[in-house]
């Protein structure tokens, strides 16, 4: 079981740790100009991170023990595919949600 | 398309926004059924998602403390998780740095990966937008995600009963984050550093506490804006 004092500790720690994350770069640097190499970098700050969080769970998700997962594959490859030809979130969402069921219950 | 009023900038925010209604709503109810699961009760389980705001990182906060990992290592590795949070940071400060304080606030403590992601391809694509209209579209494309957020955790850590793993709702935010990036890749550059983040996430996938996620997210910036520099330096060599 976990500890109530403990379990208050982290979800208080964390918002406020979550919160000075958020906030640290909006709220101190505010409106004063930030040099041009460092916006250079940001520009390219979600299409580097959101990959890199992803990768990982399409080749080794966690749901499969690491293993990986023919059904979880195909769904990120026809998800990013229909993203990229037709620029629609939610139906590169969709297709990608198709895929992951239908394979699952053909390879099941 | 051009905005008149900070309403229709709002609107438009909600419109874009929407499509994460389906991702969110299994996602806090999966949140709030692991956590009355762990041990929490709801009302613990609820503040956890209104106080700290973010899926990944609580997720794993929930699974090293069943794990009885020391307060501090579950505060570190939590916090890792959320550190892109300060890239996400960094990069919307040129847009919207001069608005007033209590709206960067308030935008600080809603930012997550999907209000994040449409505000900023939003802002890129569409400079000549005013702060007001910036910070009205930001508003409107967590309006679907945040109060969800808080409902599904409630109705999961009420339904309290275990999802099957059939269900495969931890694919839920790959695909969103998948279908989310597919329309950024504007430019080689933006291909480049896609490229670059995925192979560095790879080869560091064994660096404990998700640092190996800010390390490939810095390797793929970084590549992406040698890319620019490159692409602009040859575009002015030319005749």
């Amino acid at each position: 079981m976990i500890d109530t004092t403990t379990l208050w500790i982290i979800i208080i720690g964390l918002g406020l740790g979550s919160f000075f994350l958020r906030f640290v770069f909006t709220g101190l640097v505010g409106d004063r100009a930030m040099p041009d190499w460092l916006l250079r970098h940001l520009r390219y700050t979600a299409v580097a991170v959101l990959p890199a969080l992803v990768a990982p769970q399409v080749l080794w998700p966690s749901a499969t023990g690491g293993d990986p997962d023919p059904a979880r594959m195909s769904a990120a490859v026809v998800t990013l595919t229909v993203g990229l030809l037709t620029k629609n979130v939610l139906a590169a969402m969709l297709a990608g949600a198709a895929t992951l069921y239908g394979m699952l219950y053909l390879l099941a | 398309m051009a905005f008149t009023t900070a309403k229709s900038a709002y609107l438009k925010g909600l419109a874009d926004g929407s499509p994460f209604i389906l991702v969110i709503i299994p996602f806090s109810l999966l949140f709030g059924l692991v956590a009355v699961e762990a041990g929490l009760s709801v009302f613990e389980t609820l503040a956890f998602s209104v106080v700290v705001i973010a899926g990944a990182a609580q997720f794993t906060a929930l699974q090293l403390m069943q794990e009885n990992a020391p307060t501090v290592v579950i505060l570190a590795s939590a916090l890792a998780v959320n550190l892109r949070m300060a890239m996400y940071s960094a990069s919307l400060t040129p847009y919207i740095g001069s608005a007033k304080l209590w709206q960067r606030a308030l935008m600080a403590y809603v930012t997550v990966d999907q209000s994040y992601i449409v505000s900023i391809a939003k802002f890129e694509k569409e400079p000549q937008m005013t702060v007001p209209q910036r910070v009205a579209y930001f508003f409107g494309a967590v309006t679907p995600v945040v109060p969800l957020w808080y409902a599904f955790t409630l109705v999961g850590a009420l339904l309290g009963a275990q999802v099957p793993d059939s269900w495969a709702l931890d694919f839920a935010i790959p695909i969103t984050f998948l279908a989310m990036i597919a329309p950024m890749f504007r430019t080689l550059a933006h291909v480049v550093a896609a490229l670059v983040a995925v192979v560095v996430a790879l080869l560091a996938a064994g660096v404990p506490y998700s640092l190996g996620l800010i390390i490939a997210g810095i390797a793929g910036m970084m590549a992406g804006a040698r890319t620019e520099l490159w692409l602009t330096q040859r575009e002015g060599a030319k005749p």
